[in-house]
């Protein structure tokens, strides 16, 4: 069938197409990716050493507000999307998502969102300054003017995220190949179902807090402010009961990632595949009655504390099924170890890691200790780093020859993952010893017994920015110039897209649907 | 094979420089175990869950690396078929949960301890506000600021210099919270205007300070000593800058302290009283402004004047630094509602009021001649 569409930039500006859509979601991923980490590197060359020698404190904390709410909204969850679109219809046997103007949407939305954010930067008074979980009152009655632009923007990406989550939700359901049963779907499908579950009952949640924030900053309400009558910690619940499912959003696609990629590489059927996809329903239904593990230290009354605590501690149960199940998948195959595998087994391992910090960070008592450290920023970076986009490192790894009908350099992209795999250990495991030492998160200046370590994590830091640059070359050297890609490259790669379509995709797939055995 | 030599070469110097800086730095590797009885089985929990963890990662990883080495294609080149044994799967369910459900037993009794407030031999209100600790004992006619030590110039090393830090760089404050040893210490943690969180490590106290609420917490250090900590909850700017600095006396020490700090009350009093009654020259004024100005103004409207609008706004120049005084004197008395600027009145006594304000009229170009003096805030706060 002939492909009709315009050509040029009205190609992208008007598509529909599921494809195209996946691609720009991508790299506006990468380059909402680039701009964080540039202001990680910022961080870090202001920690290198104590004392003050590049940045204000003020600018420094909008530099982490800034990177954690560039990574999380603009880097990791389009990433996310960027792969659904891109997967999901070929992976149901679907011709593309069932909303596709939609889909269009909710993509060309984000750009405005984040200009809207980052213009923040250059306005009087410098961009939000109050950390990415902008607690009240500091980010209310004391937040600079551009908060009003991050509110709009945070208003704009949440309407993306609804947008994609409910497309999501409806492909699956609706245009599923005839005799694609749900408990045959791939893994990758069924962990962004329950994200796009996950994404629109928490985001409305998230646009009600800043809503609130917003009257309470113009229009005389006090929900956040004590002397009308409000309550700053009730902020934190409303945050939190969106942000703790928010860390699932973000990591539970990367579960379905590598729950494609280990048996692909392992040449062996994905163990225990009806537990994988209960074990990430858990996670997901789990994640609404923990969100209070976050504030330990507010003042919750102990009943609350002992409810948060255990129920958090439960979360490692389905959570270590899952890895408990890639080591089986793993067992008596057959592996080699290309890139995509290499980064799939780096994420099960550090996530892993990332876990164990979960499970201690848990514990009320000696959260305590760890709140607010160092040791809860490489927790966190830990599961997100080396979970989530080494997660999506590898998907894009596995899926560019489906994508663009070219192969990587498999040398290259060995390169490229020893060379993420020691920076990004080099970047956060000695965060767990600076923040056991006593040293707070998000702060621009320390003592000299915080040093070592803090020089350290930035030469991590500045050779895992650099890595990211290479990826780019890697990746952009594929397209131009890569071999081309064989239908099926990896000979152990299961489901549709690699079964019944050639490398690359053709632009509509599916017009018919598949038979599915 | 050449480039694989020098991958493996080039691992090898960053693996040892890694080792060589950590064993450098081996004393802090560690959470310390503290001082109080909390503090040390908040430490033995955190060592247990290491082990259970570090014997969990063993057995995972270790399988893990067994099958990669093992189960490689060229050494295992036909793969199982197998994919599914509800056995296995029950029992790796069932051993985290057994695991889990026995870390939580210790856990769930320490936390029991750790919030219980009762019986308190004295307690101390701490109040967080941008950015310093304010203490107030209750049972002791006691109450004072905690600031930063550290000079500014130790820490502002924009042009390259580097200047000299001490051992306790940003943890040291000009006057430290004092309290007896072995007496169980009631904390009552509040703010003045952001969310703060008062922590020391080494007592395991970690409290956040809330606007509008108070939240209890205790401790009871059996040593003497001084222990230091700090924010840890991003309360702005400065939110580096604030130190908790805790000094620990024997019960005879303490007691002294107490004695000394009322006679010191008593005599600043009456210095106060006396520096009320007097009529005070410019000079006079703008020496003590400037440093009452540099100390409590400057972290916000900065050392000249300039401020970092529109936050906070620059007084060089401005509308009420060369207005009318009245308006002047009320904004550092009492603040202004809804934005950062605190209220003064209380914590500065009436001739740094009017040092202040003076300075602030007088200075940077500002130049309107006024002097404010002592009894004019005098008059100011009788007639508020």
């Amino acid at each position: 069938m002939a492909d009709h569409r315009p050509t040029g930039i009205k190609r992208w500006l008007f598509t529909t197409n599921h494809k195209d859509i996946g691609t720009m979601y991508l790299w506006f991923s990468f380059i909402m990716f680039l701009i964080g980490g540039a202001m990680a590197m910022v961080i870090r060359a202001e920690l290198y050493q104590p004392g003050l020698q590049f940045v204000e404190p003020n600018f420094f904390n909008q530099m982490t507000t800034m990177h954690g709410l560039i990574m999380v909204f603009g880097a990791v969850m389009p990433s996310m999307v960027g792969l659904a679109n891109w997967l999901i219809p070929m992976q149901i046997g679907a011709p593309d998502m069932a909303l596709p103007r939609m889909n269009n949407w909710s993509f060309w939305i984000l750009p405005f969102a984040f200009t809207l954010l980052l213009s923040s930067l250059f306005m009087e008074g410098g961009a939000p300054n109050f950390g990415w979980t902008f607690y009240a009152p500091l980010s209310t009655t004391y937040g600079p003017p551009s908060t009003d632009f991050f509110i709009l923007g945070v208003h704009m990406m949440g309407i993306s995220s609804i947008m994609g989550a409910i497309n999501v939700i409806v492909t699956v359901f609706n245009m599923r190949a005839p005799g694609m049963t749900l408990m045959k779907m791939p893994l990758f499908v069924w962990t962004w179902v329950i994200t796009a579950f996950l994404l629109i009952m928490v985001m409305p949640v998230l646009a009600g807090a800043v809503t609130m924030m917003l009257t309470d900053r113009h229009f005389g309400t006090a929900f956040f402010d004590a002397a009308g009558g409000g309550d700053p910690v009730m902020f934190q619940h409303i945050f939190w009961f969106f942000g703790h499912p928010e860390v699932y959003i973000m990591i539970l696609p990367a579960f379905g990632v590598a729950s494609e990629i280990i048996p692909a590489f392992a040449r062996k059927k994905l163990f225990g595949y009806s537990s994988m996809v209960y074990a990430t329903a858990s996670i997901a239904l789990l994640s609404f009655i923990v969100w209070a593990h976050h504030m330990f230290t507010v003042g919750l009354p102990v009943a609350g504390e002992l409810f948060f605590m255990i129920a958090t501690m439960f979360i490692a149960v389905p959570t270590g099924v899952k890895v408990f199940n890639w080591v089986a998948t793993m067992w008596q195959g057959s592996m080699t170890f290309e890139t995509p595998m290499l980064f799939a087994i780096a994420f099960v391992i550090l996530f892993t890691i990332g876990g164990f910090s979960g499970v201690m960070l848990a514990m009320a008592p000696v959260d305590f200790q760890y709140h607010d450290t160092y040791f809860v920023v490489a927790h966190f970076h830990y599961v997100l780093f080396p979970g989530a986009i080494f997660g999506t490192t590898a998907a894009v790894y596995y899926w560019l020859p489906k994508w663009t009908g070219k192969m990587y350099d498999e040398r290259l992209g060995k390169i490229h993952f020893w060379w993420s795999m020691i920076a990004v250990n080099l970047t956060f495991f000695p965060m767990h010893f600076s923040g056991l030492a006593g040293m707070p998160r998000r702060i621009p200046d320390y003592n000299m017994m915080f040093a070592d370590f803090n020089q350290l994590a930035s030469i991590g830091a500045f050779a895992l920015g650099l890595s990211q640059l290479f990826f780019l070359f890697v990746i952009i050297k594929a397209i131009r110039s890569g071999k081309k890609a064989d239908d099926r490259p990896w000979d152990g790669a299961t489901g549709l897209e690699w079964e019944q379509l050639p490398c690359p995709a053709p632009y509509h797939t599916f017009d018919t649907p598949p038979k599915v055995s | 094979m050449a480039f694989r030599r020098k991958l493996v070469a080039s691992l090898t110097a960053v693996v040892s420089f890694v080792l060589s800086s950590v064993v450098q730095a081996t004393a802090d590797l560690n959470m310390r175990p503290g001082v109080t009885e909390t503090s040390q089985e908040a430490y033995d929990l955190h060592m247990m869950v290491i082990w259970v963890m570090t014997g969990i990662a063993v057995v995972v990883f270790g399988l893990m690396f067994i099958s990669i080495f093992k189960h490689r294609k060229s050494k295992h080149p036909t793969p199982a078929t197998w994919s599914h044994s509800t056995k296995v799967e029950i029992v790796w369910t069932a051993i985290p949960l057994i695991i889990l459900a026995a870390l939580t037993i210790p856990a769930v009794k320490l936390l029991l301890k750790m919030e219980d407030t009762s019986n308190p031999d004295m307690s101390i209100q701490i109040t967080g506000s941008q950015w310093k600790w304010h203490y107030k004992y209750l049972e002791h006619d006691i109450a004072f600021y905690s600031n930063l030590s550290t000079p500014r110039e130790a820490f502002e090393n924009f042009e390259g210099e580097q200047s000299e830090k001490g051992e306790n760089y940003l943890l040291e404050v000009d006057n430290e919270l004092v309290i007896p040893v072995n007496k169980k210490v009631r904390f009552l943690v509040t703010s003045d205007d952001v969310i703060h969180s008062w922590w020391v490590p080494e007592l395991a106290v970690k409290k956040d300070a809330i606007p509008g609420f108070i939240n209890e917490t205790w401790t009871q250090v059996p040593t003497p000593g001084t222990y230091r900590g700090q924010c840890t909850e991003l309360c702005g700017k400065d939110h580096g800058f604030m130190p908790v600095v805790v000094k620990v006396l024997s019960e005879a020490d303490f007691d002294q302290w107490v004695i000394s700090k009322n006679e010191e009350r008593i005599a600043a009093q009456k210095a106060a009283e006396a520096a009320a009654a007097a009529s005070w020259d410019l000079q006079k004024l703008m020496a003590l402004g400037e440093k009452v100005y540099n100390s409590q103004c400057a972290a916000c409207h900065q050392i000249d004047g300039s401020g970092t609008p529109p936050m906070f706004p620059a007084l060089k120049g401005s509308a009420i630094a060369t207005g009318e005084v009245a308006a002047h004197i009320d904004i550092v008395v009492n603040g202004k509602a809804g934005s950062a600027m605190a209220a003064y009145g209380a914590q500065l006594t009436d001739a740094e009021l009017a040092a202040v304000i003076t300075y602030e009229r007088n200075a940077w170009e500002n130049s309107t001649g006024d002097l404010v003096q002592p009894a004019d805030i005098q008059a100011f706060k009788a007639g508020n």
